[in-house]
């Protein structure tokens, strides 16, 4: 074993690192406390136990992080005490040649001073204001100041997405992108793009956290990966959140001053954001595709259009009613091994209408199109997923407009507060100077 | 309130059973649609689903041996697969608990003096922490009667694969079953090769009948 970098900031089961001899670089500590509390993933509820034939003793072991290889009562954990690897040459030099706007320029030395001070700050910016351009700068002098940086994301696409990105702007410290399976799960690098779940791995390691897409699932619901946050950073640390819809407690504690945040309300190409309309629609459970959805399909000859379903079930018995329209209208959901070919398909423009389960709430746009929520009314529609869906349309400059709808049979708190959320963005674009005439 | 041992779903019985003390099941109704009971025509040997009940050709094809049957509970659908691995090779001890009321209740059909499971090698017991197979037998509740062990198997072995496929006796006795009736659990039935060379292994040990009962059936 000769290259030591790759434990650097990793801490790791006995099985992990199978042939180490100089073992006194290393700190240990056990997997679970007494309590019990697992010390890689926090949990302290899930647990089981089962004669070991291991220690030979009764051995309690976690449930919670056990996909990631157990940890019992008799496993060790270590972490690296010996020096951290020197940064490359250059590390922090910014090949980047875009404009940030005027939002994203305020956001940009907001984060640039939370991490020169160690500090934690909130981007909350809308969807397509560029959220990730407000990194660069930061980064950048954090690279040059020999600092190690993470960005955590929710989900394997988002890194997979992020990690490019980054790659071209950073060439000098090519970004580690983690995910479970991914090929650079054994490289070191001063610069690391994570899922949540691979930050387990990881031990004080980091002077600069990043998490995206706080809002996202798993990471508001899953006290353990906030946990795996607060273990990957180092104690003196800065830590930016970045949201393009903060939940209800988070937009109050920023409202009232008491979370240091930067907002970016217009969008990167300076037009409003598309505002949704509320129309009633009957009982749709039993309608499947109501009356006033299919005028909505045929009255315009929509040419791209997402149609977003609550469950997987009445989208599968929607989808022949959309195909006696056109048979080109295709529908994902996240276990579908066409997923990803479809999502290109609509791309390309092959298929003009999508109907999709909440998975296609952010991250993919595709220019140019109008949005629908069949539905709007069910409980996996809250006020940041409606947010989200919204923010599928209008996001190109060609195209900015959108027509965006929620179909529902009894409108809820999450339909009008994620409508009032987007005005207030809007007025406060407008009031800002963010937004053209 | 109880929860699912594969995902966070709540399966807490519907109030009036509960009111008169029916057990919380361990599986939420949509983690337990995903698994295929065995039912219908099976071969009477290996538990292979078939058009009608009989034996299956590769039965008839055995060599006679003191092993008489098997009963396996479960289809080897995409969901099972999953659901082993990540009790055997994972480790998730827990989820033995879900097979444990089907178990005991065949177990007790079965009718065998003895409950023997099958022994793994040292090294790979050290590795995975617990035996697959006597933590079918534990959760179930039966009295486990420890009648074999296992050696290492060879892998360097000159043997011809075929040979070493047919014909590797890594089991031994290291109890005395003279006379009895003996009953083995275990995860997975595939080709009947493996419960052979433990039925012959507990014929060495005065065995005069095994049947076994696993958990799934895997093959066509
Ligand atoms: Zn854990
Ligand atoms: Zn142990
Ligand atoms: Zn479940
Ligand atoms: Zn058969």
């Amino acid at each position: 074993m000769t290259n030591f970098s790759f434990f650097s900031g990793r801490e790791l089961t006995d099985e992990e690192i199978p042939t180490i001899s100089d073992l006194h670089l290393f700190a240990a500590r056990p997997g679970l406390s007494d309590l019990p509390h697992c010390h890689r993933c926090g949990n302290t509820s899930t647990f089981s136990s089962h004669p070991c034939a291991r220690c030979g003793k009764r051995c309690t072991y976690c449930r919670n992080c056990i996909e990631m290889g157990k940890i019992s009562s008799c496993t060790t954990l270590y972490r690296w005490t010996g020096p951290e690897p020197e940064h490359p040459e250059k590390a922090g030099t910014l090949h980047w040649s875009g404009i940030l706007s005027t939002g994203q320029k305020t956001a940009s030395d907001n984060v640039w001073r939370a991490i020169q001070n160690g500090s934690e700050h909130t981007i909350w910016a809308v969807a397509g204001a560029g959220k990730t351009e407000v990194l660069f700068e930061g980064i950048a002098a954090a690279l040059s100041d020999g600092k190690r940086v993470c960005i955590a994301a929710p989900r394997a696409d988002v890194v997979r997405e992020l990690a490019p990105r980054l790659e071209k702007v950073f060439p000098d410290t090519s970004p580690a992108a983690l995910y479970g399976g991914s090929p650079d799960r054994h490289i070191y690098s001063p610069l690391v793009i994570s899922t949540t779940h691979q930050l387990f791995r990881f031990y004080e390691a980091f002077d600069v956290m990043i998490v995206d897409e706080v809002d996202a699932f798993p990471y508001t619901f899953d006290q353990s990966l906030q946990y795996a946050v607060q273990k990957a950073r180092k104690p003196d640390s800065s830590l930016i959140y970045l949201t393009a819809t903060p939940e209800t407690s988070w937009q109050s504690e920023i409202q009232s001053g008491r979370r240091d945040a930067t907002l970016i309300p217009a969008r990167y190409h300076r037009k409003p954001l598309p505002v949704p309309n509320m129309v009633w629609c009957g009982n749709w459970k039993k309608s499947i595709v109501p009356a006033s959805v299919l005028n909505w399909v045929k009255e315009k000859e929509k040419e791209k259009a997402l149609i977003f379903y609550p469950h997987i079930d009445t989208m599968n018995k929607a989808l022949p009613i959309f195909k006696n329209i056109n048979p080109r209208i295709e529908s994902v959901h996240a276990a579908d091994p066409l997923r990803k070919e479809k999502v290109e398909a609509m791309r390309r423009g092959d298929v003009p209408i999508l109907l999709t389960t909440t998975i296609l709430e952010r991250g993919v746009t595709f220019p140019g199109i109008d949005v629908a929520v069949v539905g709007s009314e069910d409980r996996v529609f809250t006020e940041s997923a409606l947010v989200q869906i919204a923010g599928r349309a209008g996001r190109s400059a060609d195209c900015p407009t959108g027509n965006i709808v929620f179909f529902h049979y009894g409108k809820t708190g999450a339909m009008v507060r994620a409508i009032k959320q987007i005005n207030e963005m809007n007025t406060l674009g407008q009031k800002r100077g963010l937004l053209d005439p | 309130m109880s929860q699912c041992l594969l995902c966070e779903n709540d399966t807490a019985v519907q109030s009036w059973r509960g009111f008169f003390g029916a057990k919380a099941p361990v599986l939420c109704n949509i983690c337990l649609n995903q698994f295929e009971k065995i039912d219908g025509p099976t071969c009477e040997v290996c538990s292979r689903p078939m058009d009608q009940k009989g034996i299956c050709p590769d039965c008839a094809a055995w060599e006679k041996n003191i092993f008489i049957s098997n009963q396996s509970l479960y289809h080897y659908n995409e969901a099972m697969k999953a659901l082993i691995a990540r009790f055997k090779y994972r480790g998730d001890y827990a989820l033995a608990e879900m097979f444990a009321e089907d178990v005991r209740a065949m177990a007790k059909k079965a009718a065998c003096d003895l409950v023997c499971a099958v022994p793994l090698p040292p090294s790979r017991l050290a590795e995975r922490r617990f035996n697959q197979s006597e933590a079918l037998i534990e959760m179930a509740g039966l009295p486990h009667t420890p009648l074999l062990a296992r050696h290492e198997s060879d892998k360097q072995s000159k043997k011809s694969r075929a040979e070493r496929i047919e014909a590797e006796q890594t089991f031994y006795p290291i109890g005395n079953a003279a006379g009895k009736s003996i009953l083995v659990i275990d995860d997975i039935y595939t080709t009947g090769a493996t419960i052979r060379l433990v039925a012959e292994a507990l014929g060495q040990a005065g065995a005069v009948s095994v049947k076994s009962i696993t958990i799934a059936r895997s093959g066509s």
